[in-house]
């Protein structure tokens, strides 16, 4: 009987609160109240909304992280055998800068800039084998990759967090809208490094060594030497030719210093050199295909800079013509595991070196082949 | 690191769980209520909107209270970045047999490995890892 009773009001209730007037009412005063609010609190509003969109991401970038830097400690107790918990030596590893040369004064900057990364390099591999004493020299560059790609990740989280935290703080709505117009960017590359770390901990070839790979298919059973530094080189019969084929040293995490290795190898042939060539992957644009193959000239190589500035200086002083051919691919893929697409094109880029050896060079020539790249799980 | 490990994976807020129960609970009560109506059970006259309006919210409310969890549940599943499986090929270098397994670590490409080959017992060469990525279909772009 109270059921009915209490079911009765309900219906009643709600009879009376959908009376055809009443409800205008409502809705008038609804539609006005909205518009009010949207004048005066637009701003605000659209800011709040940004902010719950970069927090989603800001998680999501906490979560990548933090595997990250399981992944590293779970591969340096595997691989490195330490006796104590290498956990807060990884943590003081993940929070390393290097500081860029002053450059007020440009001259002699790019000496300054390769002395910088050099103590780097070194600071880094010496803290790599502290924390994993019984790695060789193979697993300890694929670790030093390894921590580096989650040293980027912990950057990249640091970076979105502090933009969140001051929008937040500040309740601007430009210091917010700053960091929400490149978060899809920001994201793509952490979801990338995220992707190498596991490819760095395997020892994996990644995309990025498309270039080395082309030069070890060259080298293959050939004899190699060891040349500045950390790269090594063959003379390999190519086409009439003489080809000195250079790549940095693998199968470990390395992309050596291949501006120093061309111009050693220029100075040994005292200039006597027809051609350079410089196979790289590159970026590609979107609705590219990934592993398109491409020609042109220059030095094809990236980083900091330091490697093409001595290469194009050595080019100069001899004269020297240099070509250079591109595998284009994403930066995703660039850093992942290499995709079946990009080892094809390997195929594709040696056949455009051929190509391009037999146009620009006669027989008896002597030219230099460079694959430039992280020459990870790409041996020689 | 365990602590944070927890934060992660309980990305939905307690508060909102409990919006969402609250939102199933009245939304169940109002879905019996309208249905009771159209029962029979209860008669007040020959008005019914009221009991269609009831089932409609209940309806309503269920579908948004199931939204959200199903929201919150694929939200958890982005947060792991998928990784295919890297393959390696082997080659035998006398009679060029093929063979592809998984990748194992120590792998690199040209490193000759134990593995005999299965044809003439030979050593066998590492020539390819990659992974294969089996791409969504190709969106149809106009240029």
């Amino acid at each position: 009987m109270s059921i009915n009773v209490a079911l009765m009001g309900v219906q009643v209730k709600v009879a009376q609160l959908f009376n055809t007037s009443d409800w205008t009412w409502v809705l008038n005063i609804a539609f006005y109240g909205v518009f009010v609010a949207f004048i005066f609190y637009g701003q605000k509003i659209q800011m709040y909304v940004m902010l719950n969109e970069v927090g989603g991401s800001l998680f999501r970038l906490k979560y990548i992280k933090e595997e990250g830097r399981k992944i590293a400690v779970e591969t340096v107790k595997e691989i490195g055998k330490p006796q104590a918990d290498p956990t807060d030596k990884i943590d003081r590893f993940l929070e390393y800068f290097t500081i860029g040369p002053q450059s007020l004064d440009p001259a002699g900057v790019v000496w300054k800039l390769e002395h910088i990364l050099d103590v780097r390099d070194t600071r880094l591999k010496d803290e790599v084998k502290l924390m994993a004493p019984a790695s060789d020299e193979t697993q300890v560059n694929n670790l030093e990759n390894t921590l580096e790609a989650a040293s980027a990740l912990n950057f990249i989280y640091k970076i979105v967090r502090h933009y969140y935290l001051l929008g937040k703080k500040t309740k601007n709505l430009y210091v917010i809208l700053q960091i929400q117009m490149i978060l899809p960017l920001v994201m793509r590359e952490a979801e990338a490094y995220a992707s190498a770390l596991k490819a760095f901990a395997y020892g994996q070839p990644i995309g990025d060594g498309a270039g080395a790979l082309v030069a070890a298919k060259l080298m293959h059973g050939y004899e190699t030497r060891k040349v500045e530094k950390d790269c090594v080189v063959a003379s390999v019969p190519f086409e009439g030719r003489t080809a000195f084929v250079i790549k940095a040293e693998g199968p470990g995490g390395n992309v050596g210093k291949p501006g120093d290795a061309i111009k050693t190898v220029i100075e040994e042939n005292e200039g006597k050199i027809a051609m350079v060539i410089m196979i790289d992957a590159a970026l590609k644009l979107e609705g590219e295909e990934l592993g398109e193959v491409a020609e042109g000239v220059g030095a094809a190589i990236g980083g900091p800079g330091v490697d093409q500035y001595k290469i194009e200086d050595s080019l100069v002083k001899y004269h020297i013509p240099i070509n250079a051919v591109i595998i284009k691919e994403d930066v995703g893929d660039a850093v992942s595991p290499l995709r079946k697409e990009e080892f094809d094109a390997t195929d594709k880029a040696l056949e455009r070196v051929k190509q391009v050896v037999m146009e620009k060079t006669k027989e008896g020539d002597k030219v230099i082949i460079a694959g430039i790249g992280n020459t990870i799980g790409i041996g020689q | 690191m365990s602590g944070n490990q927890n934060q992660t994976t309980n990305r939905v807020s307690s508060f909102v769980l409990i919006v969402v129960f609250l939102t199933l609970a009245l939304s169940l009560v109002a879905l019996i209520f309208g249905a009771t109506v159209l029962a029979g059970y209860v008669n007040i006259g020959s008005d019914l909107t009221s009991a269609y309006i009831l089932l409609a919210l209940g309806i309503l409310g269920i579908a948004i209270s199931g939204y959200v969890v199903v929201e919150a549940r694929r939200r958890l599943m982005k947060l792991k970045v998928a990784v295919s499986p890297v393959m390696t090929t082997l080659e035998c270098k006398k009679c060029g047999v093929k063979n592809t397994r998984e990748f194992k670590r120590g792998d690199y490409i040209f490193k000759e490995t134990e593995d005999p080959c299965q044809k003439c017992n030979d050593k066998m060469l590492i020539t390819a890892i990659y992974k294969e990525v089996k791409d969504k279909e190709k969106e149809h772009l106009q240029f």
